[in-house]
């Protein structure tokens, strides 16, 4: 019996690492982030993160450097650095 | 219990003992009545289903895929002009894999506008995966529902089911039709399996796409799956005829073929008519048969075969037209049966398009004429000399 | 620690094939915010039909049907059916598809169900152009917009395709505009569309970068200027009654909203002019109609 091959798709498409499509990476200063969390609020890849004691973490395998956070970062927090 | 039933209600009928749970429809002539018997019976109580009225077949024929996606057995009807704009979603309904129930009522295309019989809606949907059944008698149809149900829901299959009728020879012609109660279908058609329904609790996507790397072993998959059918449907025929009595003769059901000089191969009603001509003929010494073509998809290769190593011309009459050599049953009969070894004389015969009757005049001159040639070729029956047309 | 503004939990994953600042991810993150876990999609062809990447990939963590182009709105119908038949009465079913196959190609079966009063929520992400074929016009493309089909010469000469009042025309209980640049607002709306019964209809502002012409980073920027310079007004049509929800405190002029995007670089100060006369002149109609429907319902 050749069992019917379903296009049923399960896999998390966290596999692709769309990091290398990066030109700039964004890079958070401590010393200015209020942990307002704008900038998770606003990135369309979902690649920050809040960590356990509230900073933003940036998920760098899966974050194409958009630029949106550092623009919408009210403290200037954010900057995008050639990688 | 015996009921007098045109085939448009031998259909509704048959959804409502095969507990079909969503119907979505949009009305076409002479599909019209199956649906107002399902919306009847729906109003009543005593088929309890989702009716969606929808405002296309296009949309009827997406409502049912995605409710089949869920997991429900579905249903819909149409005809003509309504099955040619649901082309793109027959495609769909097989590629998903998702069983779904049709009935289709075989009706010319347009233009011009014409309601009457013919098998061109159907047969020029045969490359789209869906198994078709043809009926020539309400029971048939009634019957076929049932089966169709079975075997599309095969887990080796899962495929979707058109089982279709001729306009008005059987949609609108009432018959005696010997309808089985619902415990009797209970124990014939299980409720619908998906293996692969969509739930909350176990998120998938259903659909993707795919690079050229992939593609083509996900066709051959749902090829396999049709495939699988022409091995499923003899034993679902073979347990509806012990259960129920009645045997409609498999994929190819044959009529005084053994020794004969020629068969026709022919679909729906006009094989009534062949089985009357073809009795008068043997009466008068003409050794002839007929081979109905009940089930077109999956294409029965082994019966055909099996056909023609016995005999030396068949006839294959097709109710419908396209523009390549012969119709459409013709060049698969032939593509079947040729080889380099040798093979029947195979002739091609267009008759009946847009609801011409198939006479037993008809029937008759096509056996005659395969009888008497030498080369197979490929010809209209019934054409009409056409003195003038206006400009 | 600030408080979220929005619900914390993510539904879409990380590792889709959106372009750098897609408007229309936003959209789908925040909607899948506002609904829950108890939800299935259908998606039409569009952007969102390429996001998850190819097959066996998924980027959101619920079902996810794809469905023909012009079908959604028949697809929703099935989902709801199908899902009724087997008793499950607490998932929400979602149609998700983009403007051109909304407004033009999925109008038809949009209508449908909306007049049947199919129970589902549909959501238009409008990135205002066939986006995913490569930026062709569609219904929804403002008037003067470059487009690869109205190309500078030639440039959209038809205004957008009006499709709330289409919508609204349908008397559903519940429809309203959002924009990815204002989530709290947009996620609101999701809430309280899911709390109704019945058809329900969201139309949602998605910038496109490469769409629309303009560098990823200014994505939110956009949408807040769009919606400030009143060309994309945020409202409610809430059993015919309409509410402006977000009233922009200054003029915001819309040479500001049109100088960022180079599909409008090559306008003229008339043609701004002009953009802005229909501005005003929707904004007033808008005004106009939360009035008349405080008194009387559509």
């Amino acid at each position: 019996m050749i069992p019917v091959r379903a296009l049923w798709a399960d896999v998390p498409s966290s596999e692709e690492k769309t990091g290398t499509w990066r030109t700039f990476r964004p890079m958070i200063d401590r010393t200015r982030c209020t942990k307002c969390n704008v900038c998770w609020k606003f990135c369309p890849d979902v690649a920050i993160v809040i960590d356990g004691e509230g900073w933003p973490v940036i998920d760098y395998e899966h974050c194409k450097g958009c630029g949106i956070c550092e623009v919408e970062c009210g403290p200037r927090a954010i900057t995008m650095e050639k990688e | 219990m015996q009921r007098m039933l045109t085939g448009n209600h031998a259909q509704s009928l048959a959804a409502k003992l095969a507990r079909v749970k969503v119907v979505a429809a949009y009305p076409i002539t002479p599909q019209t009545t199956i649906v107002e018997g399902i919306a009847d019976m729906v109003a009543s109580g005593e088929f309890p289903c989702e009716f969606l009225e929808v405002e296309s077949e296009h949309s009827a024929l997406q409502a049912c895929i995605s409710a089949a996606a869920v997991g429900a057995r579905t249903y819909t009807a149409t005809s003509s002009q309504g099955l040619l704009l649901m082309h793109e979603l027959l495609h769909w309904a097989s590629g998903l894999r998702v069983p779904i129930g049709m009935g289709v009522v075989n009706r010319a295309i347009a233009p011009p506008w014409s309601i009457y019989a013919d098998h061109s809606d159907t047969v020029s949907q045969r490359d789209t995966g869906w198994l078709q059944y043809y009926c020539e008698s309400n029971q048939e149809v009634l019957d076929t529902v049932l089966q169709a149900y079975r075997v599309a829901e095969d887990l080796r299959v899962m495929l979707p089911a058109m089982v279709t009728e001729d306009a008005f020879y059987l949609s609108h012609t009432f018959e005696p039709v010997d309808a089985p109660t619902q415990e009797e279908v209970d124990a014939f058609l299980p409720p619908l399996e998906m293996p692969y329904a969509l739930d909350v609790d176990r998120p998938a996507r259903f659909g993707s796409f795919m690079g050229p790397d992939a593609y083509m072993e996900q066709r051959r998959n749902v090829a396999d799956g049709m495939e699988a059918a022409a091995r499923v449907i003899p034993g679902v025929e073979r347990e509806f005829a012990e259960r129920f009595g009645r045997d409609h003769g498999g994929a190819l059901p044959l009529f005084e073929c053994e020794g004969a000089d020629a068969v026709l191969i022919v679909s729906g009603t006009a094989a009534s008519t062949a089985r009357s001509v073809v009795r008068e003929m043997r009466a008068e010494g003409k050794r002839v048969g007929v081979a109905k073509l009940r089930v077109f998809r999956p294409w029965p290769v082994a019966a055909i075969r099996a056909l023609a190593a016995k005999v030396p011309r068949i006839a294959v009459l097709d109710r419908s037209f396209t523009f390549g050599f012969g119709g459409a049953l013709f060049q698969e009969v032939r593509n079947a049966v040729q080889s380099p070894r040798g093979g029947p004389l195979v002739g091609g015969y267009v008759a009946g398009l847009g609801g011409r009757d198939i006479v037993p005049e008809t029937i008759r001159a096509v056996l005659d004429d395969v009888l008497a040639r030498d080369e197979p070729d490929v010809s209209w029956v019934g054409l009409q000399e056409v003195k003038e047309w206006s400009a | 620690m600030v408080r979220l503004t929005i619900p914390g939990p993510e539904l879409m994953t990380a590792g889709h094939l959106g372009c750098p600042g897609c408007g229309a991810t936003l959209a789908m993150r925040y909607l899948l915010k506002g609904l829950g876990p108890r939800t299935m999609l259908t998606v039409p062809a569009c952007c969102w039909a390429v996001m998850s990447g190819p097959f066996p990939r998924t980027c959101v963590e619920i079902p996810f049907l794809d469905c023909a182009f012009e079908a959604t709105g028949a697809s929703i119908a099935g989902l709801r059916a199908g899902l009724d038949a087997k008793g499950v009465k607490d998932v929400t079913v979602v149609g998700f598809a983009g403007d051109g196959g909304t407004v033009d190609i999925g109008l038809q079966a949009l209508s449908g169900s909306l007049e049947r009063g199919v129970d589902a929520i549909y959501v238009m992400y409008d990135n205002e152009a066939y986006m995913n074929t490569g930026v062709q016009r569609s219904g929804a493309t403002p008037w003067g917009a470059w487009t690869t089909t109205t190309p500078v010469g030639r440039t959209k000469p038809q205004e957008k395709k009006d499709i709330m009042a289409i919508v609204a025309a349908h008397r559903i209980p519940y429809a309203a505009t959002a924009c990815v640049a204002f989530p709290e607002d947009f996620v609101r709306k999701v809430e309280k569309a899911k709390a109704v019964k019945g058809p329900r209809f969201l139309h949602v502002l998605a910038p496109c970068p490469p769409g629309w012409k303009y560098a990823p980073e200014e994505t939110i920027r956009l949408g807040r200027l769009a919606v400030d310079a009143r060309v994309f007004p945020l409202y409610e049509v809430v059993d015919g009654r309409y509410t402006i929800t977000r009233k922009p405190g200054k003029r915001t002029p819309v040479a500001e909203y049109l100088q960022k995007q180079g599909r409008f670089g090559h306008l003229t100060e008339a043609q701004v002019a002009a953009i802005q006369t229909q501005v005003d002149e929707r904004w007033a109609r808008l005004e106009a109609m939360e009035r008349m429907t405080a008194e009387v319902r559509t």
